[in-house]
């Protein structure tokens, strides 16, 4: 790749609502991005690796868990912050800020709020300086925009101490090399409880999932639990049902919302860029009409989606944002991320294509961001939820005969 | 070893440059600064360094408006130890080197770092000045800077080589690219940047000695032009008559 020359638009001065300090923290995020990550991320996506010597790197700027409090090993920042990492982070790579997210929000969010003391004490602050890696396992083979169906289970071993874990989860980010594993899993009344799985417990195995061709330089794999004894001490105590799993989407699909945006932004400040450079009859290609309507479309769609994100990063920081606020900016975010990703390709015409330019990665990587997290119309269907009252989801399956 | 750093604001690289005031003030409406390169890639992280190897203690100053606090806030993250600010317009060379001179001769520094110039007026005064003032030798432009108890060993570069010289602290040096590398500030410099201490302090009286008539952007780059190479005589016109080079 080129020289990362990237800074972010900012088109209605949205700086002046940020802190100094937020801005700190975005600016050595984006630092260390450009040094660390920008000259051998398309190598990592190429050969399909995760670059796992950046993982200190990201526990270093604060990308693992950046509102953890102070005394379990977080910088106890806000959750304006925590969305300016994530941006920084997809705005290189949607799979580094997957693996950002995933440890944030879906590892240490349900270890902070609904963990014991004891597993605060015991997986926090490793886990902010990426000393040990986790992942979280929802999604099950055959259920992942309908979790609650999950058939992985546990029952008490009948020893007094442990209980026994069996079941598969699917699509599972970080999975080939996390230390631990929040799975969600049913009791034997049917009831959604956190279980924290180590590796190395007998009979849990974590193989890679090959042959993506999107958000190749994440890894992904799955979870495979045949008669794991897992302590009792290590299921969540503090909140069970399928609520628990959805509060940590939550927190992670604000920081997608931020993400996305990101990637977006990179598309248009290289398109910008190309556009004034690349001369074509006679003239830059930033002075044909057609390309200015793109150019001119895609900052406005990027400031109203940086209005929208830093008014529900106020919202979140009041403790207010909504599942339903949160579902809105994270479809709307990587929609026209993906619109902004393919127009942008276009500016670039042929060479948009190769990865000397980041953009054709950001719109594969995009793929994965838009079904992940609840896929596109799923987050449809919860706006439409929350505005009518009325649950769409499910449906009798008509008599066919 | 006490050491002072000197740290002035620059219009971060992508601004867009205006002027205001008939022409003879900066326009910093919607303008974005970043900590002078020069401050803190060099003079602050080899004053870290220096800490880190021999001890001590470091202390970042800069002349400048309670809006400049991001810039020290920063400088604080990277891993200065308190920040001092002089809570006054840096209007030029002469008025900033003689603040920061007062300070450091009433606090007593064993080794002033300045960068070699700032990004912005491109003036390379201040350091020179802070020397004169505080009666203490100044090196410019050091490319490298080592500590044995009072005795610096410093490099230079020079045309064709380089240039060893060796002085007694206090002294005052100016920093060039080579003195150390860029650090990013992490996470845990950030968090303990909230609670270091930030001394606002009133200037002196200084004269001011200059003031500015106007100033004038450079003239638009034009297009490029394409000379077949058989055609020199073409070049050699235009080259004359219209770029007026030759
Ligand atoms: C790269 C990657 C990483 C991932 N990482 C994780 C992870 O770390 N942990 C984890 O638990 N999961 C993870 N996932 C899983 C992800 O959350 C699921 O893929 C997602 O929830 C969709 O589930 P599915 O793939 O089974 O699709 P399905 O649920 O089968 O959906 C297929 C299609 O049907 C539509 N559909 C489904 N239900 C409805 C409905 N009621 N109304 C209308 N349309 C509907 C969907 O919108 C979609 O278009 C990851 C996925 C990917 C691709």
């Amino acid at each position: 790749m080129r020289t990362d020359l990237y800074t972010h638009p900012d088109y209605f001065n949205m700086d002046d609502l940020l802190s100094d300090e937020h801005k700190l923290v975005r600016d050595s995020a984006r630092a260390w991005v450009k040094k660390e990550v920008s000259p051998i991320i398309d190598e990592h996506y190429e050969k399909a690796t995760f670059p796992n010597n950046l993982l200190s790197g990201l526990g270093e700027i604060g990308a693992f868990g950046p509102y953890i409090p102070e005394e379990y090993g977080g910088p106890g920042l806000d959750h304006i912050s925590y969305g300016l990492i994530m941006q920084e982070l997809e705005r290189c790579d949607s799979g580094l800020r997957s693996t950002a997210s995933v440890q944030s929000s879906l590892v240490m969010y349900p270890i902070w709020k609904y963990g014991s003391e004891e597993q605060k004490q015991k997986y926090l602050p490793k886990l902010a300086t990426g000393e040990m890696m986790g992942c979280f396992g929802l999604t099950e083979p055959d259920h992942g925009s309908n979790p609650g169906g999950m058939t992985t289970n546990f029952k008490d071993a009948g020893d007094g101490e442990n209980v026994i874990l069996n079941g598969a989860k699917m699509w599972i980010s970080n999975a080939p090399f996390a230390d631990i594993a929040v799975v969600w899993a049913k009791d034997e009344t049917g009831r959604i409880y956190g279980i924290v799985v180590e590796r190395g417990m007998e009979g849990f195995s974590t193989p890679e999932m090959h042959g993506k061709l999107s958000l190749r330089a994440s890894s992904t794999g799955e979870l495979i639990f045949v008669d794991v004894k897992v302590p009792k001490s290590h299921i969540l105590p503090g909140r069970s049902g399928l609520g628990a799993p959805l509060s940590c989407l939550d927190s992670a699909r604000f920081g997608i919302a931020w993400g996305a945006l990101g990637a977006a932004m990179d598309c248009y400040d290289q398109a910008l860029r190309y556009s004034k450079e690349r001369t074509q009859f006679g003239v830059p290609i930033g002075a044909f009409q057609l390309i200015q309507k793109k150019l001119a479309e895609m900052i406005t769609e990027i400031t109203k989606a940086q209005l929208l994100t830093l008014r529900l990063g106020q919202l979140r920081n009041e403790g207010k944002a909504t599942s339903a606020q949160i579902s809105m900016a994270k479809r709307n975010n990587v929609e026209i991320a993906l619109n902004i990703a393919r127009e942008a390709r276009q500016i670039h015409g042929g060479m948009g294509i190769t990865s000397e330019y980041s953009i054709m990665r950001h719109m594969a990587n995009l793929e994965s961001v838009v079904t992940y997290e609840g896929t596109h119309d799923i987050h449809l269907l919860i706006t439409g939820m929350d505005i009518t009252g009325i649950p769409a989801f499910t449906r009798e399956m008509p008599d066919l005969k | 070893m006490k050491i002072l750093v000197c740290i002035s604001k620059s219009p971060d690289t992508t601004s867009k440059i205006a002027f205001t005031d008939n022409n003879t003030k900066f326009d910093e409406n919607g303008v974005q600064y970043i900590v002078n390169p020069y401050d803190e890639w060099y003079a602050l992280v080899r004053a870290l360094e220096l800490k880190e190897t021999i001890g001590g203690n470091v202390t970042i100053v800069t002349v400048g408006n309670a809006g400049d606090e991001a810039i020290i806030r920063k400088a604080l993250a990277i891993g200065a130890d308190e920040a001092v600010r002089i809570d006054a317009d840096p209007t030029d060379a002469y008025f900033t080197a003689i603040q920061i001179a007062e300070y450091a001769k009433a606090n007593g520094f064993d080794l002033v770092l300045t960068g070699k110039e700032t990004i912005n007026y491109n003036g390379s005064q201040v350091g020179g000045m802070i020397a004169e003032a505080m009666d203490l030798p100044f090196i410019s432009l050091a490319t490298k800077l080592d500590a044995v108890g009072s005795t610096l060993t410093l490099e230079r570069e020079i045309v064709g080589g380089v240039q060893v010289l060796e002085v007694q602290s206090p002294v005052v040096v100016s920093c060039a690219k080579g003195m150390a590398e860029q650090r990013i500030p992490n996470m845990r410099g950030i968090m303990a940047a909230r609670t270091k201490p930030l001394h606002v302090i009133a200037p002196v009286a200084v004269d001011l000695l200059t003031s500015y008539t106007t100033y004038t952007m450079p003239n638009t780059k034009s297009a490029c032009k394409i000379i077949d190479p058989s055609n020199m005589d073409e070049l050699v016109e235009l080259l004359h008559n219209e770029a007026k080079v030759i």
